[in-house]
């Protein structure tokens, strides 16, 4: 009845539906997040690389396909479109903190944007990266879902921008409360602002486990230099 | 839950047209975040079903980019050439921003807070 020649008769049907790669996605991240959680959500142990690193691991060890791995998590992904429309709900329930602040606020957020894509551009060039590495570093510090739509609008590679977001979220978490001890600084206002500023929703999750205030401030920074950073590329694309 | 999910689609689907209509290099998605903030600032409040799709939504953020973070496997020889660049570019640049952002933020709260005390005075 089962034999081997079942088996791969099941995994032939099974690998050409969505079903499959989809539930392995799913899989894959429940995975991810339980280690994450076993090891109390501590920034190296991240649930998206995790994840990523597993199917990475079985699409090459199957000789499975991008494209057909795709044909079934781009379900997952078609999400989102709406998780980012989402993000503006957030940023509505702190318009009062974002109103008392508001000066501070812009003009951390102008500075701490420009740096962001400015020195990660110019580092890289430097070092002789190519024009695709080049177009997918600028928007590195912006949440995952805008940074990939910006990407594509200036010629990069929307896959690389993705990991190269959570790679420059998993430091910035690592980093920010040693930095910012380091340099003295005890608003946690400000230090939470510059977490979502230069590691997005990443460091909003390290800034709530610092302080609520710094979470806050996290969370609308995140949510600003997401908007902000689609207004220098889109100022920056009709420039040129 | 349904109305909620469609308010979110319709914001997305409307910042689309509206990019694509007046063809400027900008992502839908990100106008229809626009288009809901400006939406609950006039109306003045939010819905419970549409904070339970949004947060839902939000809380497994995360899951939504592996599907695109897979797709680095495609360029796993682009990366691999560039591996210095790359990495220089994320460590110094994320120690920048942090650094010129937190200072940015103090210096402009410092002088605010100056103003308001030597207008009381």
């Amino acid at each position: 009845m089962s034999g081997p020649g079942d088996f791969y008769r099941i995994w032939v049907y099974l690998s050409q539906t969505p079903l499959l790669w989809l539930s392995a996605t799913l899989f894959a991240y429940a995975v991810g997040d339980a280690v994450s959680l076993r090891l109390r959500r501590h920034p190296l142990a991240n649930p998206v690389m995790i994840a990523a690193g597993l199917l990475i691991l079985l699409l090459t060890s199957t000789g499975t396909s991008y494209q057909t791995y795709f044909e079934g998590a781009q379900f997952v992904h078609f999400l989102l479109g709406p998780a980012t429309v989402a993000l503006g709900l957030p940023l509505w329930r702190n318009r009062l903190a974002v109103r008392r602040n508001s000066l501070p606020m812009i003009a951390a957020l102008l500075a701490g944007s420009l740096t962001a894509i400015g020195s990660a551009v110019a580092i890289a060039w430097v070092l002789g990266a190519p024009p695709p590495i080049l177009a997918s570093l600028p928007a590195k510090s912006v949440t995952a879902p805008i940074a990939m739509a910006l990407t594509e609008t200036i010629g990069g590679i929307p896959a690389l921008a993705a990991v190269l977001v959570v790679l420059t979220g998993i430091f910035g978490a690592v980093i920010v409360t040693p930095l910012m001890n380091l340099l003295g600084i005890r608003d946690f206002a400000a230090r939470g602002f510059a977490a979502g500023i230069a590691s997005h929703g990443l460091g909003t999750a390290r800034a709530f486990q610092v302080s609520e205030e710094a979470g806050t401030f996290a969370g609308i920074a995140m949510g600003l230099n997401g908007a902000l950073t689609a207004l220098i590329f889109a100022l920056l694309a009709l420039a040129i | 839950m349904i109305q909620a999910l469609t308010l979110l689609f319709a914001c997305q689907l409307t910042g689309e047209i509206l990019v694509r209509a007046a063809g400027i290099p900008f992502p839908g998605p990100v106008l229809g975040m626009g288009l809901i903030f400006a939406l609950l600032l006039v109306r003045g409040r939010s819905a419970p079903a549409l904070d339970t799709a949004a947060d839902t939504l939000l809380q497994n953020l995360s899951l939504l980019f592996v599907p695109a973070a897979v797709g680095v496997v495609q360029q796993a020889g682009l990366v691999a050439a560039n591996w210095v660049a790359i990495a220089s570019a994320l460590i110094v640049s994320t120690i920048l921003t942090l650094v010129v952002s937190v200072y940015t933020f103090r210096a402009v709260a410092r002088m605010v807070e100056r103003r308001a005390a030597g207008g009381q005075a």
